[in-house]
């Protein structure tokens, strides 16, 4: 038995490859027609082949609070999303008028503060920002690029629209996953790549290098470029020795690196002291300098803060780009675009209440039960209340920690997130998905073909974090008139 | 290559090569142990004392019988050198330095700790001893050949030569060191013919036995097994062989001044010991605990060379 297209039924949500039961989208028509001609057990031999792919690729999550577990193998889904390449260049170009605002803000932010003087966005949002650095006040990096490298999630709702859920200004992961699930989904179906044009994703590596490159200290041909990790301890370890391969950088922890006299930057090596002249840095702020930041961490390099006001060493994401992070401070992301670009925003935001202004709060309250809760900071979807799936009990929790704290809750309504097709053990079924798209800033802007989709592999569960059991699929941007 | 990283390779082919060399140890000393007769006592103690954690030891244990120590010597994870903490120490170091040798390493050490860990009961008690002890030895000895065959000769691979052969030359002197008690005991009534017993277990220990019969034919004697296990060239778990081996990697890394010459002085010092004196002054024990100590200085000279960099010159 082959797929039969006619019982796949996704209402009554948006799906990304299915218009409507037994009609696939056109840009998906290969994809689905090629799927129909496999039976069930052809099916199976894929599938089993992807899972021999990834462990051999070694491709892993580490979970927190698994232990001493480091390795489990990533859930994959081998049926690809599919976005159309005329879409997708409206994306792209909304994603790089976002990141652009974004940066022109947190420049601002730590050094004229334009925007609050114009009463754009009120002040209290940086007096009470977990993320904000005053040790960053009055400097300015080069090209004036704050968060070089940003992962927005994009989601779908049921008409259909893309919106940004959220904007990952301090260290964004999920880029490798996105490489090797291309790598994974060449073995599993070659053939859909022979008769369609897929945009390839494979430079990203290369455009990481060179922006890194454009924001050393020295202009020169081969500047030392390293990507600073916590160690094999961190849930993203995987990707972040897999990206210093790729760009053929050292995989350096804290204690490898040390501040010289002269507020330079050396790594340790056998040969003796070497000069670092660029940090990739996948240790948040806090950690990265002792000196300047948490004195108890011991990941980081103490003397990278004064290195890099210096002007010694290029750090992405630069130190305090993190304030842009903030919820709250997202629900003004239109309103920078307006003020920064004077241009209208591209791809719209998800609505979004403000718990801290008295009247959106008094809604919020009213209305737990329908929209979903979120701290202002927190990241991998922890800490959040996605209400109509909330328990009573759950709810009021909920109202309690809001009243405590206004400032660090926002609200949503919950979306009607799109799905996809999505192999389980019960057959093809609809699973909801996301998009995180990756941004490079430097001295120019390269947007990823696609991204990283994550689906949330529970039936009806609207979490798609790694970190909460999702998986993911590769995604194609397919250009329909090559 | 990162301090760092030189550092975890060179640890993780100590951890292994001591791992293999205790395991070789406590086999051997097991079937000598069966074959002597009950009036001669084989201190197992003694076993613990050559691998310098007698402290550690009588810490945790009041009596030093065959059970504790060789529990001691295979499963306690607060003996620092035991068999298992030794495993568990190379699994660390390979972990975080999986990108640089070939992925089966990873596989091989890894799977190696778990079945230590799993099988250690049978260690320790005697039936299953022997068993347990050669498939150790055996999976060591995968590893070692895979990273030979199989690893570029790199730095990276350096560093692990390096770790290895330094630790062969301070396991091998130990092993010596296991005779050395049975001659200073002499002065007792033991009956001396059961010596032999114990010299062939020492060469066998060392898979030694037939390279001994081919290189040196003689009857197995005291004097003869240590000079081979000491000074003999073509024999690769001889002191004299490790340490030139190690002279070679020392040679192929850069700013390697003081960790050469140390290693060409404890070279010369071994090769130039007259043992049969050694043995009638009752100095071997002694000799051979300055060659170990010269072996902690050239181990002392690689960490301040490569993996301990302070701040910019």
């Amino acid at each position: 038995m082959s797929i039969d297209w006619k019982s796949y039924d996704p209402t009554p949500f948006y799906d990304e490859l299915i218009q409507s039961r037994g009609k696939p989208r056109p840009v998906a028509k290969k994809l689905t027609d090629y799927l129909s001609s496999l039976d069930d057990q052809e099916l199976q031999t894929r599938k089993q082949a992807a899972d021999h792919a990834i462990l051999e690729m070694g491709i892993s999550f580490t979970v927190y609070s698994e232990g001493e577990n480091i390795d489990r193998a990533w859930p994959f889904d081998i049926i690809p999303r599919v976005i159309p390449k005329r879409e997708w260049q409206t994306v792209e170009k909304g994603l790089v008028q976002r990141l652009t605002a974004l940066n022109l803000f947190i420049d601002d932010v730590y050094n004229d503060q334009k925007i609050f003087r114009d009463k754009i966005l009120p002040k209290y949002v940086l007096n009470n920002s977990k993320n904000f650095r005053e040790q960053c006040r009055g400097i300015h990096p080069p090209h004036g690029v704050w968060a070089h490298i940003c992962g927005s999630d994009l989601v779908r709702d049921g008409d259909g629209t893309l919106f940004v859920l959220e904007d990952n200004l301090r260290v964004p992961s999920g880029v490798s996953y996105m490489l090797e699930n291309r790598q994974v989904t060449k073995r599993v179906f070659p053939e859909v790549f022979e008769n369609s044009s897929i945009l390839p994703v494979d430079e990203y590596p290369t455009q990481l290098f060179d922006m890194l490159a454009s924001i050393s200290p020295r202009p020169q041909d081969f500047p030392e470029v390293v990507v600073l990790t916590p160690g094999i301890f961190n849930s993203a370890y995987f990707e972040h020795s897999f990206l210093a391969q790729r760009m053929g950088a050292e995989l350096v922890e804290g204690a490898d690196l040390v501040v010289g006299d002269d507020d330079c930057v050396y790594m340790r090596t056998i040969q003796g002291l070497e000069r670092v002249d660029v940090i990739y840095r996948r240790i948040d702020d806090e950690f990265m300098d002792p000196e300047a930041f948490n004195a108890e961490s011991m990941l980081g390099v103490p003397g990278l803060m004064r290195a890099w006001r210096n002007g010694k060493v290029g750090i992405a994401n630069a130190p305090g780009s993190g304030v842009a992070d903030d919820k709250v401070i997202y629900a003004y992301v239109p309103d920078m675009i307006k003020y920064y670009l004077d241009q209208d925003p591209i791809i719209p935001n998800v609505p979004t209440y403000l718990c801290v202004n008295e009247k959106e709060r008094e809604y919020v309250l009213e209305h737990l039960d329908e929209l979903v809760v979120k701290p202002a900071n927190e990241s991998g979807g922890y800490g959040m209340l996605v209400g109509p799936h909330a328990t009573k009990k759950q709810r009021a929790e909920f109202a309690q920690l809001i009243k405590k704290d206004p400032r660090n809750y926002i609200a949503q309504p919950t979306l009607s997130l799109s799905v996809a097709p999505t192999l389980c053990e019960e057959g093809l079924e609809p699973r909801h998905l996301d998009l995180r798209p990756f941004v490079l800033q430097g001295v120019r802007t390269d947007v990823t073909a696609g991204g990283l989709t994550r689906v949330a592999m529970r039936k009806g569960s609207l979490v798609v974090n790694s970190s909460q059991g999702g998986g993911s699929k590769d995604t194609w941007i397919v250009d329909e008139e090559a | 290559m990162l301090s760092r990283v030189a550092e975890r390779l060179y640890w993780l082919a100590r951890y292994i090569e001591r791992a293999e060399n205790t395991a070789r140890m406590v086999m051997s000393f097991n079937l000598v142990s069966l074959d002597m007769p009950k009036t001669v006592k084989l201190s197992w103690k003694g076993l613990v004392a050559v691998t310098g954690t007698d402290d550690i030891f009588d810490e945790h244990y009041q009596r030093d019988d065959e059970r504790n120590c060789v529990k001691f010597l295979l499963a306690d994870h607060y003996n620092p050198s035991s068999v298992f903490s030794s495993l568990k120490s190379a699994r660390e170091n390979v972990r975080t330095t999986r990108d640089l040798v070939p992925s089966e390493a990873w596989e091989i050490v890894n799977e190696l700790y778990l079945f230590a860990r799993d099988n250690m009961d049978a260690g320790i008690g005697k039936r299953g001893r022997y068993q347990f002890l050669s498939e150790i030895v055996q999976r060591c000895q995968t590893l070692t050949g895979l990273l030979a065959g199989c690893m570029s000769h790199d730095p990276a691979y350096d560093f692990i030569r390096l770790g290895r052969n330094l630790e062969r030359a301070d396991m091998t002197s130990r092993q010596i060191d296991v005779g050395a008690i049975r001659f200073l005991k002499k002065a007792s009534d033991d009956p001396s013919p059961y010596d032999g017993l114990l010299w062939t277990s020492i060469l066998r220990s060392q898979s030694g036995f037939q390279m001994y019969r081919q290189h040196v034919k003689r009857r197995i004697n005291g004097a003869d097994v240590v000079r081979f296990l000491l000074q003999d060239i073509p024999f690769p778990r001889a002191v004299a062989h490790a340490l030139r081996y190690v002279q070679e990697a020392l040679e192929r890394l850069p700013r390697n001044e003081v960790p050469l010459r140390l290693v060409m002085q404890a070279r010369r010092h071994a090769l130039g010991a007259d043992v049969d004196q050694l043995i009638s002054e009752d100095r071997l024990h002694d000799f051979l605990d300055s060659l170990q100590q010269d072996i902690a200085e050239i181990h002392d000279a690689i960490v301040d060379t490569w993996f301990s960099l302070e701040k910019a010159a």
